[in-house]
């Protein structure tokens, strides 16, 4: 990252340099995004806030939900798929996505705070 | 009815009387009623008056948060603890005292055990409303209802009546919807309607509930989105004071016969709308607290007068 900031300050040429790293670097953050893996994943939750507040993953993933606040949260899906307990500071809630679908869910406690999980099945 | 900017006839001053609302924000409002009008005054200016008690007072604090231990406040229980050693200083005894939710913090027996056992300690009639923070135990508000619903209906809302004056505790914190405020119901709308059915339109109202029930910054999630149906119902009225908590700050707004008022915590201040990240807990520097929870008092005349705010803290 501190890099990729200098970059533009040297010499004319390097600003393709700068280009070609950039496409380099967008090819597997793309692959990522589309998660043909089903690595676990974190959802913070923050500032009354969930992050990342989409979320698209595999079939079978395991999403987990970390409360980072000094105030409790909840994470309860709209179609009832899902309901966490109170989550207190650093309390954690997991659920594993196997049906792909989009989930939509929010804070039962602060309900302007939503998010959502889609689970779509590898396109590879 | 009196149009509420003409000049008051004899004798019906109440109407668009003088609402003087001195808070002691750390502890608790002191509301008394007279001539159907009910103002507030600051424990601390209560404790000192010199002036003829008023015929007839009430108590509200809000947001003791027993339980809670975050850096903002550590403990919880000691200020609310000085909130209540402060109301037992009042030389002129309140008739009862609103609780207007979040008692608890996560909804805990322990937790609703000790405020229980601080608020008795005051040795008068205490009526309560349910916070978010006090229906999150298994049974999502049983636990809550087994010990303060007696009595109510519902999610635990209720009216009564003390020396002709109206008082309803509503639930706005009960099956919230995803992307929106605080939440009534159509069922306790309804019991609202029927309720105030039968009062004479020159009854003084007195509502209190947990989240403001007017719009106060929705951003935080800081309203009530049926809120606008109880204003409805209570239009006729000539008196209405609307008392919340939630937001941990005193916010005060006059609409029409409508005194809208939310008091701060026993617990720990929040931030104005829209001056943080968000509304979380606001930690103030070590031993800053309670200067933070310092006195507000705040005076309105109904009508023209613009609103008049002297914030003098207890400490510093």
């Amino acid at each position: 990252m501190p890099s990729a900031q200098r970059l533009p300050r040297r010499l004319a040429g390097c600003g393709i340099a700068a280009i070609i790293l950039q496409i380099l670097a967008f090819t597997p953050a793309t692959a990522a995004a589309d998660r043909t893996l089903t690595d676990p994943v974190i959802i913070r939750i923050d500032n009354f806030t969930f992050a990342p507040q989409a979320l698209t993953v595999a079939p079978g993933t395991r999403v987990t939900w970390v409360n980072g606040d000094d105030i409790p949260h909840t994470v309860v899906a709209q179609n009832k798929l899902f309901r966490s307990k109170t989550l207190d500071t650093d309390d954690r809630f997991t659920f594993t996505f196997q049906a792909p679908g989009e989930y939509a869910y929010f804070c039962s406690l602060h309900p302007h705070m939503t998010g959502t999980v889609v689970v779509k099945a590898s396109t590879d | 009815m009196q149009h509420p900017d003409n000049p008051s006839a004899r004798g019906t001053m109440s109407r668009r009387g003088v609402l003087e609302c001195m808070t002691w924000a750390g502890t608790g409002l002191l509301w008394s009623l007279g001539g159907g009008v009910p103002s507030a005054m600051g424990l601390d200016r209560a404790l000192a008056a010199e002036a003829p008690p008023a015929p007839f007072t009430f108590l509200q604090i809000s947001d003791s948060h027993v339980g809670f231990n975050k850096p903002a406040n550590p403990d919880a229980l000691g200020t609310l603890r000085e909130a209540v050693a402060q109301i037992r200083r009042l030389p002129d005894k309140p008739a009862f005292i609103i609780h207007t939710g979040d008692i608890s913090h996560l909804s805990k027996d322990q937790e609703f055990d000790d405020a229980d056992q601080i608020l008795r300690e005051i040795g008068l009639p205490l009526f309560f409303v349910p916070g978010e923070h006090d229906l999150l135990d298994d049974g999502q508000g049983r636990s809550y209802l087994d010990r303060y619903g007696k009595g109510t209906r519902g999610a635990g809302w209720y009216s009564f009546e003390q020396q002709g004056v109206h008082f309803i505790g509503l639930v706005n914190v009960v099956d919230l919807k995803a992307g929106g405020l605080g939440n009534l119901g159509a069922d306790q709308l309804d019991w609202l309607e029927r309720d105030v059915a039968g009062l004479a339109s020159s009854m003084p109202i007195v509502v209190f509930a947990h989240i403001p029930l007017w719009t106060v910054y929705p951003e935080w999630g800081w309203g009530t989105q049926d809120g606008a149906r109880v204003l409805g119902c209570l239009k006729r009225f000539g008196s209405v004071t609307v008392l919340n908590g939630h937001i941990h700050q005193i916010i005060q707004k006059v609409e029409g016969n409508v005194a809208f008022h939310t008091a701060r915590s026993t617990a720990f201040p929040q931030p104005a709308p829209g001056t943080a990240p968000s509304p979380g807990p606001m930690k103030v520097p070590a031993g800053e607290l309670r200067r933070v929870l310092g006195i507000t008092s705040v005076r309105f005349v109904r009508g023209s007068e613009p609103l008049a705010i002297i914030d003098t803290p207890l400490a510093g």
